[in-house]
């Protein structure tokens, strides 16, 4: 479980999150949506480790995170898999090199069992056959999927992702996001998606944190999120004539 | 280490002879005098080439072969979250990425120095062969005599400080690079320009500290 205690992030005078507090439950899906500046990526960042926060805590099992110094905070980063915004695959690896790589930072592990791993890893995302394309061969949901099969190479116990469903098409987006949901059940991952497509709240919130300047506005689940009163939050998920067209039949 | 070794050869191997040959053509036209021995040529040649030439012209133009790709390497890294993704899995980011190139520069860029010089002295003897200004055995004299060792002991530090002085600057302006593909290609130019200024810097302490 990660709770999220009261953070502030703030550069220079340009105060991004004020007063953040969540619990994040493992085997749930738990969303973080608001519009572009809102501060979500900010906030996973934070509590990923990347930024620190000016104020505040992050706990990982009740152990405070951002009281860590960098050495200590690795044996946490090891339970850590992260999908990025652009998959943020080394180019220079393939893709079975991309997904050993923490293996061989983190592990014992013989060359054979970590090719298997990584074998196995790549069938679990359905790439099974891809290990020796670079990067710059795949597309944009290839790379993502490859991104999700590092991440959970190391079978991790949190899972970040960063808008898994951005640049994708809308048959791919939803591919991923099951393919999330089903690794968050299958392994009972604290799993953690920053996200702003309607097709991923209505498909896998589990847990909906909805921020608005940098604050949390609103925290539900996706069959809450379309009888909410909150203005902001309805002007932000019935946007689109689509989605309000959708709710008068909910 | 291939990268900036074995990719840098070409470079240095056409610059060197050429610079050797204009050095020892220019140094013979400013010495068109009974008094002075023909031989001066080519000790004034092999100093000029030992000394300055080759360290720091060879380390000028690496700044822009081997500083630009580290910079630019680093940064598109740094854009992309790659070099987040490091610092996910626990990665000490600068140790892993920056380390392995300054000590490749330390220890590629000498090498490169040394082909540099020895490419400069020839380049040096085919300019006495062709132009016939100088007799090629007049300046192959000049080159034995007088050797002061120091000359190689400066030209060596030269070589070091150089080599690192390229890989950091452009790696430290690569690591923080912020932005997209156009922060890119600045930081690449930020890290020419500050490896230079500090290239010429470090050749003047150096010169006058151990000359």
């Amino acid at each position: 479980m990660i709770e999220v205690k009261d953070i502030y992030k703030t550069f220079g005078e340009n105060t991004v999150l004020s007063g953040i507090t969540a619990d994040f439950k493992p085997g749930k899906n738990n969303l973080i949506i608001g519009s572009s500046g809102s501060g979500k990526t900010t906030l996973l960042k934070c509590i990923v480790g990347l930024h620190e926060p000016t104020s505040g805590e992050v706990l990982y099992n009740k152990e405070n995170f951002t009281g860590l110094k960098f050495e200590a905070r690795v044996p946490i980063r090891k339970q850590i898999g992260m999908l990025f915004q652009n998959s943020a695959l080394f180019d220079s690896m393939t893709v079975e090199e991309n997904i050993i790589f923490p293996l061989n930072l983190f592990t014992e592990m013989s060359k054979s069992e970590k090719t298997d791993r990584a074998n196995f890893c790549l069938k679990r995302v359905n790439l099974d056959g891809k290990n020796k394309l670079f990067p710059s061969e795949l597309s944009g949901g290839m790379k993502k999927r490859v991104g999700i099969a590092r991440a959970i190479s190391m079978q991790p116990k949190y899972l970040f992702v960063d808008e898994p469903n951005s640049g994708l098409d809308p048959k791919t987006a939803i591919l991923i996001d099951e393919l999330i949901a089903e690794l968050t059940e299958e392994y009972q991952t604290t799993t953690v998606v920053v996200t702003h497509d309607m097709n991923s709240v209505m498909g896998i919130g589990d847990n909906i944190i909805f921020l608005h300047d940098g604050q949390k506005w609103w925290e539900g689940t996706n069959k809450e999120i379309a009888h909410t009163n909150n203005k902001e939050l309805n002007s932000f998920v019935f946007a689109s004539k689509f989605m309000l067209a959708a709710r008068e039949k909910l | 280490m291939v990268s900036q070794g074995i990719g840098s050869l070409g470079i240095i191997c056409i610059i060197s002879v050429f610079i050797g040959a204009v050095a020892a053509i220019q140094v013979a036209f400013q010495l068109v005098s009974p008094l002075v021995p023909r031989a001066v040529v080519g000790s004034i040649s092999r100093d000029s080439t030992i000394l300055e030439f080759s360290p720091t012209i060879s380390a000028l133009v690496l700044s822009g072969r081997i500083g630009s790709s580290i910079a630019s390497q680093i940064g598109t890294m740094r854009v992309t979250e790659q070099i987040d993704a490091l610092e996910i899995m626990g990665v000490n980011a600068p140790g892993y990425l920056i380390s392995p190139k300054i000590i490749s520069g330390i220890s590629m860029i000498p090498l490169l120095v040394i082909i540099s010089v020895i490419l400069g002295l020839t380049g040096g003897y085919i300019a006495c062969l062709v132009s016939r200004d100088i007799a090629p055995a007049d300046f192959v004299a000049g080159l034995q005599n007088g050797f002061n060792t120091v000359t190689v002991t400066v030209c060596a530090v030269k070589a070091v400080t150089f080599g690192f002085i390229i890989t950091s600057v452009c790696s430290y302006f690569g690591f923080y690079t912020s932005g997209g593909a156009l922060e890119v290609g600045q930081s690449a130019t930020k890290g020419v320009v500050f490896s230079c200024i500090w290239i010429l810097f470090a050749d003047l302490v150096i010169s006058s500290l151990l000359l």
